[in-house]
């Protein structure tokens, strides 16, 4: 490996100094408050490293492939995490235990997204993965004393600790069939491999995208993640929302994209297939919930449906053009989700702290008139979701509506409509609630002041009407990608 | 930049009149008004610098240079969007219309609102700023968006100051255009593509997109996007579900707005988008959309009639005014759409003041049942008479706009179908039976033993001048219509030539 190599590895290196550096002050001195600004300072650095990498953009060895396009993504993911290190420092400052581990897990699960975005082989792919997923069950379970932390992580561990078996079968089948495990080489053999084991390659492939599958939580592997997100601690469950499943999403594209997956019609038939159902499952099952978390939860199931249809697009591409719009429609969405799912997230961590009881619908009765920052910010994180024009979220629609129609993918074209058409039901519903007038609120003087949490919401707010009105500039950016 | 200004001026008007609440409870619905009339102000004194408007030379549709103004600015040239924004005689009808009745709701909303008046001033601004862009955008993009973004004012207007069952009429308004405009977004985006792979060309522009060639069958399917979303909007049946709910919780001036301009975007929408985008699959399609219009019209009679609250009863007669538009639009002759121009404008003021009348009514009855009313003449004899008029109006007297509308819809209507004229002219007849009766159960007849004891306020200077404005642009539409024709002929009839020639003999 040489230096070249090495500056482009730059983030995943800062990461681990971070790492180290937080084990060193451990065992010097304990205390929270340092290791939060050192958390906080190997993430900056991380954010200058993965902008100083892009001059050595390579692939190094045959494990990761450091590109313009994860390179993006991992500061969009760094920053992610970012946020909900600041939301962090809220909820945990709460409870007198010891607390410095939590930061050097979500250190840990950092650096296993950023390895998974990179990837470009299985081995390092299942190395990320697990890093992010392991460190990720211990978050979710930090607080002591509360029950729903605890069976949340239980359920994440055992159903990931599934998946992952599920993954490595498929790897074994997949390399018994094309005897390659790099993402490129598996590409290449592909062809051949599926004129002598069709089967073979189809199941090892279908294991792998279900294992994948299965942390996107996309129907029919989604039963875990409403109980988990109400569970976690709200931080934990932003962190889960945007740097878990916005890391797997662009380590599924990568891998679907170079192994050409996307050649074979059974595969594209069962994606299909999946798309559909989490677009209408995950609308429907929306539509009852009166706490805010597991609303989130059941809208981000959508969410990766509709991010499928662009996917799947794929294998109807004819131009290199198309193929462009597709890339770019996958990075536009996935941005636009994951900055709209950290608005939302900032709000209920800061509104609703630990207290599972201040996720409900009842406690954002009147919010406008207490606290119209918090409440702008969730209404357009709602309105995003729903893919109203002026935010992020609708540009992103319009990438899928484009992308779908480019390719003639009518049914589910109607499957993305009927699903947003039932989603502005329950986004509506607490935009409602939000707004209602009563007795108490008319009196109640609004805090409107420049505090922290104002801040944040405002910063993240203002990303996303940015990019929802005037896109042309990451539109721009995202096409050199 | 006329246009854009007059958008601007009412978003930051907005926001103005948001923030004077911190200087007193009735700031800002001041604000609001001098906004509005600000608005008006400046349009009227721009006008000079247009063409005569009585000698309107007549706009190509497809030129944008022969129109009154155009504005065309970059925006996201990744996707060939443009801010475009262009004036014809008809979109200046329609923005005038807006802000007039922008000011009569500002002014109904004078004593009615009394929560969060700065918030509520705003959203009606922004409101009216949203519907001027719907009028003006020329870009498909654009179109969109304000069509969608208007929605989220209007939403938080009913949701938040509506009446007792606020919720789930905001909801299903939301909803039902939300939905339909997903199709409209991907009615636009196909048709966008068609013209794409036609003449290589990636533009939201209505200039280029007019003579799209398309195959039948794409055009009846793209055509049937544009058109679900204008006449849910309409709104026509079996579409008007929304209309009564939003309508009757809606506070006073949202429902003049609503009634008053809303609605006309869906018809501007047909009149402008739906027919010139797809003259043959309009014309192919144009026996469903007069037979949805002839039921729309009978049906939302028939259902006005059979209303207790005074404010179901009016909004059900819009769906049935509302229907002679879709008639006139799709009998697609000069006649017709003259008529269903002149319905919008005339239907705008005269639903309006029934609907502030309703409010007036509910502020000093708490009530909208007409069980519980009766003789209120007696009262209140000023707001008597003056409901008369409207009702009149409403369903049709010579000598007002409403029958300048109905009766040039249907003897154009003739030339295109003589049956659906026929059954269209029963409208006139369930017109007058439920507008009377509306009239007769309310202020005639024995007075209401409940309100002896109180002293009901008549209507006073400000409501009686908001009135009285209404009531003369109604006698000046009926009896001097030449000018309203004269700003919208020339416009029609270059519509009208453009779509002959794409029409295949």
């Amino acid at each position: 490996m040489n230096s070249s190599q090495m500056m482009a590895l730059m983030p995943i290196l800062m990461l681990s100094l971070t790492a180290m550096v937080l084990m060193i002050q451990a065992s010097i001195k304990r205390d929270q408050n340092i290791a939060w600004w050192i958390t906080a300072a190997g993430f900056l650095l991380t954010i200058w490293g993965a902008g100083y990498a892009r001059d050595f953009a390579q692939s190094v060895t045959i494990l990761l492939e450091v590109d313009d396009w994860g390179l993006f993504f991992s500061t969009l993911i760094v920053f992610a995490s970012l946020v909900c290190l600041i939301l962090s420092r809220e909820t945990f400052s709460q409870e007198a235990e010891r607390k410095e581990e939590y930061y050097l897990l979500l250190v840990l699960s950092v650096l296993g997204a950023v390895v998974l975005i990179q990837s470009s082989h299985m081995a390092s792919l299942l190395l990320g993965m697990e890093l992010m997923g392991v460190a990720l069950y211990a978050m979710i379970a930090f607080p002591e004393k509360g029950e729903l932390p605890l069976e949340a992580a239980i359920k994440y561990l055992v159903l990931s600790a599934c998946a992952s078996a599920m993954l490595l079968f498929g790897f074994a089948l997949v390399y018994a069939a094309t005897g390659d495990l790099t993402y490129a080489g598996i590409g290449a053999a592909a062809d051949l491999a599926y004129g002598r084991e069709p089967l073979v390659l189809m199941a090892g492939s279908a294991m792998i995208l279900a294992g994948l599958g299965f942390k996107l939580s996309v129907v029919p592997f989604h039963m875990w993640t409403p109980d988990v997100y109400q569970g976690a601690p709200t931080p934990v469950t932003g962190f889960l929302a945007t740097v878990s499943k916005g890391a797997v999403f662009v380590a599924l594209s990568r891998f679907y994209l170079e192994a050409e997956l996307y050649q074979y019609d059974t595969l594209i038939a069962a994606l299909s297939v999946v798309a559909v159902a989490s677009m209408l499952a995950g609308n429907w099952l929306a539509l009852r919930q009166n706490n805010i978390k597991r609303l989130l939860a059941y809208s981000s199931i959508a969410h990766f449906g509709y991010l499928l249809v662009a996917l799947i697009a794929m294998s109807i591409v004819q131009s290199i053009a198309q193929a462009q719009l597709v890339a770019d429609a996958v990075t536009f969405y996935l941005t636009a989700y994951i900055l709209t799912s950290l608005v939302a997230f900032a709000v209920v961590a800061q509104l609703s702290g630990e207290d599972d009881s201040k996720s409900m619908i009842d406690s954002f009765d009147g919010l406008f008139w207490r606290h119209p920052v918090q409440a702008m910010g969730l209404t357009v994180a709602l309105l995003s979701f729903a893919g109203i024009p002026l935010t992020a979220g609708f540009i992103g629609k319009f990438y899928l509506i484009n992308v779908a129609i480019q390719s003639q993918l009518w049914t589910l074209l109607i499957a993305l409509i009927l699903g947003s058409a039932i989603g502005i039901y329950y986004y509506l519903r607490f935009i409602f609630a939000m707004s209602k007038t009563s007795a108490t609120t008319v009196k109640t003087q609004p805090e409107t002041n420049l505090s922290a949490q104002n801040v944040l919401t405002t910063v993240l707010l203002i990303l996303v009407l940015v990019l929802g009105s005037w896109p042309q500039p990451f539109v721009e950016f995202a096409g050199r990608l | 930049m006329l246009m854009i200004n007059l958008i601007l001026i009412l978003l930051v008007g907005g926001v103005l009149a948001l923030l004077s609440e911190r200087l007193g409870e009735t700031m800002p619905r001041k604000v609001a008004l001098v906004v509005v009339l600000v608005d008006i102000v400046y349009l009227l004194s721009q006008l000079s610098a247009m063409p005569e408007l009585t000698q309107l030379q007549a706009p190509v549709p497809d030129d944008p240079g022969t129109w009154l103004m155009h504005f065309k600015a970059q925006w996201i040239p990744a996707f060939g969007i443009h801010i475009e924004f262009a004036l014809d005689g008809i979109s200046l009808l329609m923005v005038m219309l807006t802000l007039v009745l922008g000011a009569i709701a500002v002014s109904s909303s004078w004593t009615d609102v009394t929560t969060k008046q700065g918030f509520f001033e705003a959203n009606l601004l922004w409101t009216l700023a949203g519907v001027l862009g719907v009028f003006m955008a020329l870009d498909l993009f654009l179109f969109f968006l304000f069509w969608e973004v208007m929605l989220i004012p209007m939403y938080f207007m009913i949701a938040i100051w509506g009446h007792e069952n606020r919720g789930y009429a905001a909801m299903k308004f939301f909803i039902f255009t939300q939905a339909s405009g997903l199709l409209m977004l991907v009615a636009t985006l196909a048709l966008v593509a068609v013209n794409q792979n036609a003449t290589g060309v990636w533009s939201f522009s209505y200039f280029d997109l007019l003579h799209t060639s398309m195959t039948e069958q794409t055009g009846h399917w793209l055509m049937l996007g544009f058109f679900i979303a204008f006449v849910v909007k309409l709104p026509g049946f079996p579409f008007h579900t929304w209309l009564p709910d939003a309508h009757t919780q809606a506070p006073t001036a949202g429902s003049v707005i609503l009634a008053g301009i809303l609605l006309k975007t869906g018809a501007y929408g047909l009149i402008r988008f739906a027919v010139p985008l797809f003259p043959q699959a309009a014309l192919d399609f144009s026996f469903v959309a007069m037979m949805l219009g002839v039921a729309g019209v009978v049906y939302g009679a028939v259902l006005a009639f059979a209303q207790t609250d005074f404010k179901r009863l009016v909004a059900y007669s819009s769906v049935s005014h509302m229907g002679f538009v879709l008639l006139g639009v799709y009998a697609w002759n000069e006649l017709a759409l003259q008529g269903a121009v002149m319905q919008m404008v005339a239907h705008g003021f005269s639903t309006a003041a029934l609907f502030m009348i309703a409010g007036s009514l509910q502020e000093r009855l708490h009530t909208r049942d007409m069980r519980e009313m009766g003789g209120l003449w007696q009262q209140m004899p000023r707001m008597g008479a003056v409901a008369m008029f409207f009702v009149v109006a409403s369903l049709g007297l010579p000598g007002l706009g409403n029958f300048v509308a109905e009766f040039l819809v249907l003897l154009g209507l003739f030339q295109a179908n003589p049956w659906i004229t026929a059954v269209a002219a029963l409208g006139l007849i369930t017109g007058a039976i439920y507008s009377l009766i509306l009239m007769q159960r309310s202020f005639q007849g024995e007075p209401n033993a409940r309100y002896d004891n109180h002293r009901l306020v008549d209507f006073a200077g400000r409501e009686m001048l908001t009135m009285t404005v209404m009531m003369v642009a109604l006698v000046v539409l009926g009896l001097y219509p030449q000018p309203v024709l004269d700003m919208a002929q020339p416009v029609l009839q270059s519509l009208l030539e453009l779509t002959l020639v794409e029409i295949t003999p």
